[in-house]
């Protein structure tokens, strides 16, 4: 009995989702003691409303950036941080052929698939560059998605004429709304179908498996007959393309285009996410859950703060803190010097009992 | 023999990348002097201009360069410029604090900066990208804490350092022929005196070939015996310093402080750095590049405001444009220098 117990204990604290998992708890712990309301749901003009529904509606872009940052991070070790200004990009194009080219329109001048597939072009193409870099110039990750990351906003500016572009149509806020009387919000079936697509991709086929040899040893798995190019400049292409489905989604929550405003932090959130699911920054193996569970628990986190009457811009500092409490518990030199003081302890509990 | 002759071949590769930057600085500023005539690109306080304008850049650059050299990088100079600028104008103009201790407060606080990262860094081995990367959201998370509207600097002591002309004993004629000295403010004084300091240490002194020793390649500095956490770690603290120097010159320039300031700036020191040729994966790279790349960064954008009808935009995409082409180069040349060996 008393073997059997640490054993069970052991096998769920190692589970690479415990920590993700307890996270999330803890965050939403605090929430329910500060509002004994957080989990009620209620029906309200025919859609939910609450709390928790909220944060999951809010969390569905950084769900679906956290599945690209994902992918980056295990093929390449590195973090594609030009997410949130290829969510401009996207969203400026998106609108800009929605309302043909001026500030403000109440009908759509084109197709509103030709502007989603435009846009996702778009991102696709800003992927493609950052992944041409990385893969075929072997920049670093980081130093190669800088240059979108500062630019990006700027081409969005360029292609939005430097104004805030607005769509005025119905049928474009379902995207970011709600489908006729369906009660739940449009963007987490977005998220959910998102997630769920790339994880079916991964695992029924040899991609999956491959990115996370590609991380692991580039060039073993290049011997092994590995294209690990490919596979490399494939994971930015997704990041981008995945990237431009979250802009186009909190474009249309707007129903604008705002280049100075979209995607703002985000990229910062996105690795936080990828971190927190219990993913090693520097690449190799990885989980697509842990990153779901960290993105619902970085906009839990998000809307405690907004909560305790943190403003937006202020925001980054605690986040900024707790990504380097996570990434300093991953570092091996801290996991070392942990097993150390383990191994040190046991040993002077066993020196007590002999004595 | 022959070894030495291929150490030849290596260090001319890397003076070709600086003779380009040179090269394309003197262009891009003839062409300017030839197209922008009538509106005074001509005249010699048009490049002290660029050194005004750019001395906080200078001096981060240099910072910048420093680590890169090793072989890391420090994305959180923006956010650096924004919280000392800030902090700055809250003590002297809110809390009535001397110009002085203003001053000691931003060497202070870029200090504080680099003492962490370093450590997080070279002492517990994390990637110095996320380092600074959440370094730049705290500073510029931390600089809404202090204050989210602007604060303009009035403080009459500040004001008449920034506004202090230095004249040259050179100048230029005015249409009814009248002489205007060209002139500088002390900003220029101190970074040329931080740059010619740098190049200095990084030529010449110890701790400077110890940073390019790791840079090259860190497994086999250790096996020299050089102590390389320590050595990664005072770079970074270098870096900080610089970074809280540059942000006390660039606020002299700015006279105000806001959220908003120096926004991708990080861009602008790296581009900087390796346009001057530093290479970012270490081992090689000098300050006067870094210089070079400065006034090429300031010649673009006093080009695109010249000009007139551009927006102010086209700096960043244009220095980003070029960055890449710089980056594509130096992966052509590491390229032919791997050929060559093999």
């Amino acid at each position: 009995m008393a073997e059997t117990k640490p054993s069970v204990w052991k096998k769920i604290t190692s589970n690479r989702l415990f920590l993700p998992v307890v996270c999330l708890l803890v965050v939403l712990l605090i929430n329910v003691i500060r509002t004994p309301a957080f989990f009620q749901i209620s029906i309200r003009n025919g859609v939910l409303y609450g709390y928790i529904v909220d944060v999951v509606n809010r969390a569905s872009e950084l769900v679906i950036l956290a599945v690209g940052m994902t992918l980056v991070t295990a093929a390449s070790g590195g973090q594609d941080i030009s997410v949130g200004a290829v969510m401009a990009v996207a969203a400026a194009v998106c609108c800009q052929i929605l309302s043909g080219g001026k500030v403000t329109t109440n009908a759509f001048q084109n197709p509103l698939l030709l502007a989603i597939v435009a846009a996702l072009a778009a991102s696709a193409l800003c992927g493609a560059f950052n992944g041409f870099l990385v893969a075929r110039l072997k920049i670093q990750p980081m130093v190669a998605t800088l240059i979108l990351f500062t630019a990006g906003r700027g081409i969005a500016q360029l292609v939005t004429q430097g104004q805030i572009t607005y769509v005025r149509v119905g049928t474009y806020q379902v995207i970011g709304g709600y489908i006729a009387s369906c009660p739940i919000p449009t963007p987490i079936f977005i998220a959910i179908g998102t997630a769920l697509l790339v994880y079916l991709v991964l695992n029924k086929t040899a991609l999956g498996l491959s990115i996370e040899s590609v991380g692991i040893n580039g060039s073993a798995s290049r011997l092994v007959g590995l294209n690990s190019t490919m596979i490399q400049f494939l994971t930015y292409v997704l990041c981008g393309l995945l990237a431009g489905v979250a802009g186009i989604v909190a474009s249309s929550r707007i129903y604008s285009a705002d280049a100075n405003n979209i995607g703002l932090n985000l990229e910062m959130d996105a690795i936080l996410a990828v971190a927190l699911g219990g993913n090693f920054l520097g690449g190799g193996k990885f989980s697509l859950m842990g990153s779901v569970i960290g993105a619902f628990t970085i906009q839990a986190l998000t809307t405690t703060l907004y909560a305790m009457n943190v403003s937006g811009d202020q925001l980054p500092v605690y986040k900024a803190i707790a990504v380097v409490i996570i990434v300093t518990l991953q570092s091996p030199v801290f996991q070392e010097f942990l097993k150390a003081r383990k191994v040190r302890r046991r040993r002077t509990a066993e020196g007590g009992s002999c004595g | 023999m022959k070894q030495r002759r291929k150490e030849k071949r290596t260090f001319n590769g890397n003076t070709f990348l600086l003779i380009i930057t040179i090269g394309l600085f003197l262009a891009m500023y003839i062409a300017g002097m030839v197209v922008f005539s009538d509106k005074g690109f001509g005249k010699p306080q048009m490049f002290l201009n660029l050194l005004i304008s750019n001395a906080g850049l200078i001096v981060i650059g240099c910072g910048l360069t420093i680590v890169m050299v090793t072989g890391g990088i420090d994305i959180s100079v923006g956010s650096v410029i924004a919280l000392v600028c800030m902090v700055m104008a809250d003590l002297m103009e809110n809390k009535g604090v001397s110009p002085y201790a203003a001053v000691l407060a931003a060497l202070l606080i870029g200090l504080a900066f680099g003492v962490v990262q370093g450590f997080l860094i070279s002492y517990l081995n994390i990637q110095p990208f996320i380092v600074t990367l959440a370094g730049m959201f705290f500073g510029r998370g931390l600089t809404a804490v202090v204050s989210k509207e602007m604060i303009s600097i009035k403080n009459g002591l500040f004001q008449s350092w920034a506004k202090c002309r230095i004249y040259m004993p050179f100048g230029s004629y005015s249409n009814k022929g009248k002489f205007h000295p060209a002139y500088i403010y002390p900003t220029v004084v101190i970074a040329l005196a931080v740059l010619i300091l740098i190049i200095v240490m990084m030529k010449y002194s110890k701790f400077g070939r110890q940073l390019y020793a790791i840079g090259g390649n860190q497994q086999s500095a250790l096996m020299m015996g050089l102590n390389v956490k320590r050595t990664k770690f005072l770079a970074y603290v270098l870096d900080g310093f610089l970074a809280g120097l540059g942000s006390f010159l660039f606020c002299l320039n700015s006279l105000a402080g806001f959220v908003e300031q120096a926004k991708g700036f990080e861009m602008d020191a790296i581009s900087a750095s390796v346009i001057g040729g530093t290479l970012l994966t270490g081992g090689v790279g000098t300050p006067i590049g870094t210089f070079f790349g400065a006034l090429i960064k300031g010649t673009i954008s006093s080009l695109i405001t010249t000009q007139g009808t551009l927006s102010s935009w086209w700096v960043r995409i244009a220095l980003s444009v070029l960055l890449c082409f710089f980056i594509v180069l130096q992966s052509v040349f590491a390229a032919m220098k791997r050929k060559k060996h093999s």
